[in-house]
């Protein structure tokens, strides 16, 4: 099953190259176009050239295949925009991602699930925990971010406001505004699956043989109440490479959103394209490793 | 007590510890680091410390030596008039290099660089940006290490202007070049090793470099000018500006560069709020807001009706109202503070009424929904494009609108990301309506290449060119191609006033204002210059000092 779902991410993968190049390559414009806009002496002369100097006066099925070749002979191709080879350019952007998005996502499954249990097992805390959850939904993510940057780094002073170069404690700031946006999504799915969970008949079975009621819930309800769960962070998988391009401007954050959507903008399309394969692969084995691992919890579907 | 003077100590020891690092904030990164690859203000504002041209224009929009040690003229006999080998008028130009130039690593700068970049930018195969210059200069030659002839192959006035031609380092950088021109761009150590001291010339060298996030400079310990005062300068990149405003407010960056900073609005309200805590100056520069009107639109090809369309706009209103006051109202391409600008041409008011009067006079009468209508009852719609999520501009857009069709005149927002904006919709002259956006110029800048009817692209000119409005003029065209070769000052003023005052009337495009830029420095900041051009203040970043 596991090499059957591999050889399938990987012809999606080959798919999906096409579909973007040529996607990107029908978009109007090209790299020329912007240079212009930003240097009137370039003549018509030089516009010539340079489209000639780049490839741009070829076909886009030629500078597809010539793309294809280069990533085959290990080239992925140099970015325009930060005149480095792009694969240089991607590692730190998903690693600095997966930090940011990793905590945040981690901080708001454990503590939205941990709400949702709550609320499913004492009702009188439930719409507290509701009120949390519509608060953290309705909360536009560029105002939290601006409010706690405003009261922690200008007013207080205790964290910085932004960059990457802030260790740990430039951090916190981002992965609050981001945990506190996701919170809600966990804290929903858990209470509804697990307040179904509860109703269950072998819950019934559990109480009537005398098991302790924190027993039923984490030994037996919560296991079945976590497969929504899972399914959840296996969809956010893409989302979490991806990045969080709002959070990652607003915190002056490298990462995977803000490369891709500059890279886009500025007419990257080497960029552009190594950056969204790489979200669509991790996308395709988050999903692969969120089935695995509701086959590890439901025997049902084994 | 001991104590208490122990204490003393320490704290009057850490207020005399001399400010030794400034931490700039930027909102764009640079592209390449490579001086003659690609132009782009961040990478003039970076270039500015690193690096330094044979000429620039100063901050008061005079044409200085950096690297020469004399401006070329007719008069000390520097440039001379000569003929071309094909038997055109050209001309002979002496360049002289200062004494005691170095590279980074102790090299001197020599001939031999400048002979370098001239080879490197005739070859077309090289990639650089504007290749007019090098094109212009058909033979290069060595007269000793530090003295070059260059020879060109036509006769204009801004013949000592060699900004764009600069040293390359010939002893990191030649063998790289000659292994593979086409590969140059990708090769070149400006952007694989850019922290190599041989590639820099200016006051500070590249010492750390994050991509798309910062570049940490430190002195040059070769530089043979006046020695910079800071040790160490960090150049944040922060593209969203209210995250830049933050990272001020926070203390993670000292500074803002106006040529890449705050929108002018912005840096109003921080200096209202924020009341003597940081130093803003605003300086008028030469980016030019103006709305382009397609003359292939049979309504805007008539005269009238752009006039009109100029008169029925309160640009001192909107000035005053979305930027503080602190934009200059145009009234023609050329900038007030250029010495060739003519305070005689010609002011269109705010004046409903006659904007009014002009379109009915025009065949423009006023519809049963509000909107005139001409004979052949053709609606007066309009679209009205700009680049998508520059806030000012949308802002611009929406009082724009409600003016024109208090006038009688539907303006209809269309705006594009500017890829595509300034992609096949200005390049292929799609859209019909009216444009709004800015040029940049450097002082006394000829507009050849936005107002000569040969610059209007077109299929058959594979959409090179960038008259894009489409404007044809055949005095216009005359003056466009004297004014170049007219190397007397004095004799090229009536050409100036003339080509102002048909630009006034013809309105090519309709002057919106200039845009000053808005630069903000902590108290203690002294000597920067800004400059409002491409000639970013740090080139003379060796003058600034912390108090």
């Amino acid at each position: 099953m596991i090499a059957a779902r591999l050889a399938q991410i990987a012809i999606t993968t080959v798919a999906l190259s096409f579909v973007f190049f040529m996607l990107i390559g029908l978009m109007p414009g090209d790299p020329i176009d912007l240079a212009i806009a930003g240097d009137p002496r370039l003549t018509a002369e030089d516009a010539a050239r340079l489209r000639a100097l780049h490839g741009l006066d070829q076909p886009l099925l030629s500078r597809y295949l010539a793309w294809v070749g280069a990533v085959l002979s290990g080239n992925p191709g140099f970015s325009r925009l930060f005149a480095q080879p792009v694969a240089a350019l991607i590692g730190p952007a998903l690693l600095s991602t997966l930090t940011l998005l990793g905590f945040a996502l981690g901080i708001a499954v454990i503590a939205g699930t941990a709400l949702g249990v709550l609320a499913a097992l004492r009702p009188r805390a439930a719409p507290a925990v509701q009120t949390l959850a519509l608060l953290a939904q309705s909360v536009p993510g560029f105002w939290l971010g601006i409010m706690l940057i405003i009261v922690f780094a200008v007013w207080l002073g205790w964290l910085p406001a932004g960059g990457a170069d802030g260790g740990w404690r430039g951090l916190i700031l981002p992965v609050a505004t981001l945990a506190f946006a996701n919170l809600a999504a966990y804290a929903r799915h858990a209470a509804s699956a697990m307040a179904s969970a509860l109703h269950d008949p072998w819950i019934r079975s559990a109480r009537a043989r005398g098991a302790s009621e924190s027993r039923i819930a984490w030994r037996h309800a919560f296991p079945n109440a976590a497969v929504p769960v899972i399914t959840l962070i296996g969809l956010d998988a893409g989302a979490l490479v991806s990045g969080a391009v709002i959070t990652e401007a607003l915190f002056a954050r490298p990462g995977m959103g803000k490369l891709i959507f500059d890279a886009i903008m500025g007419n990257d399309t080497n960029l552009a394209l190594l950056a969204l394969l790489v979200v669509a692969v991790v996308t395709m084995l988050g999903s692969l490793g969120a089935d695995l691992a509701q086959r590890a919890l439901d025997p049902r579907i084994r | 007590m001991r104590f208490l003077f122990l204490f003393l100590f320490v704290a009057a020891a850490a207020l005399a510890q001399p400010r030794d690092t400034l931490t700039i904030g930027i909102t764009q990164y640079p592209s390449t680091l490579h001086p003659n690859i690609e132009n782009m203000a961040a990478k003039s504002y970076v270039l500015g410390f690193v690096r330094r041209p044979l000429t620039a224009y100063d901050a008061d929009w005079s044409l200085v030596c950096l690297l020469c040690e004399t401006l070329p003229t007719l008069e000390n006999g520097l440039a001379r008039l000569e003929t071309t080998p094909d038997g055109r008028p050209g001309l002979r130009i002496t360049m002289r290099l200062r004494a005691g130039l170095r590279w980074g690593d102790g090299t001197p700068i020599t001939s031999e660089d400048l002979r370098f970049a001239w080879e490197a930018g005739r070859d077309p195969a090289t990639g650089f940006g504007p290749a007019e210059l090098y094109r212009s200069m058909y033979e290069l030659i060595v007269i000793d290490a530090r003295t070059v002839e260059i020879r060109v192959d036509r006769v204009t006035f801004d013949f000592a202007s060699m900004g764009d031609f600069q040293p390359l380092p010939a002893h990191v950088e030649r063998a790289i070049w000659q292994a593979d021109p086409r590969a140059y761009r990708t090769r070149t150590l400006y952007d694989r090793e850019p922290t190599n001291p041989a590639l820099w010339s200016g006051p500070y060298r590249v010492s750390a470099v994050q991509p798309g996030q910062g570049i940490t400079l430190e002195r040059n310990p070769m530089w043979s000018g006046v020695a910079p005062h800071f040790r160490t300068i960090r150049i944040r990149t922060v593209e969203n500006t209210t995250a830049l405003e933050a990272q001020l407010l926070a203390g993670q960056v000292d500074m803002i560069a106006g040529e890449l900073g705050l929108p002018v609005e912005q840096a109003a309200a921080l200096e209202r709020r924020t009341q003597g805590r940081f130093r803003v100056e605003y300086r008028a520069g030469l980016i030019y807001e103006h709305i382009t009107p397609n003359l292939d639109n049979p309504a805007l090809a008539d005269r009238r009706v752009r006039q009109a369309l100029l008169m029925a706009v309160d640009r001192q209103r909107i000035v005053d109202q979305l930027f503080g006051g602190r934009q200059t109202v145009a009234h023609s391409n050329v900038n007030p503070l250029d010495r060739m600008a003519d305070s005689a041409v010609h002011r269109w008011p705010f004046d409903a009424a006659r904007a009014a009067a002009l379109l009915d006079e025009a065949g423009w009468r006023a519809g049963p929904d509000g909107i005139r209508r001409n004979a052949a009852g053709d609606r007066l719609a309009l679209d009205l494009m700009t680049t998508a999520g520059n806030r000012s501009r949308e802002q611009v857009q929406q009082v724009l609108a409600a003016q024109w069709r208090a006038v009688g005149v539907e303006a209809r927002v269309r705006n594009e990301p500017p890829r595509v904006f300034f992609g096949e919709t200005q390049r292929q002259r799609r859209n019909q309506g009216l444009s709004m956006f800015a040029w940049i110029s450097a002082p006394e800048s000829v507009p050849r290449s936005t107002m000569h009817s040969d610059e209007i692209p077109t299929a058959a000119r594979n959409w090179s060119g960038q008259n894009s409005g489409g404007f044809r003029n055949a005095e216009v065209d005359e003056l466009l191609e004297r004014l170049p070769i007219t190397l007397d000052t004095e004799a090229r003023r009536p050409l100036w006033a003339r080509l102002q005052a048909i630009y006034a009337e013809e309105l090519p495009a309709l002057p919106l204002w200039f845009r000053q830029d808005a630069h903000v420095w902590p108290m203690w900041l002294e000597g920067v210059r800004p400059t409002g051009h491409l000639n970013a203040s740090p080139l003379w970043a060796e003058q600034w000092r912390a108090r």
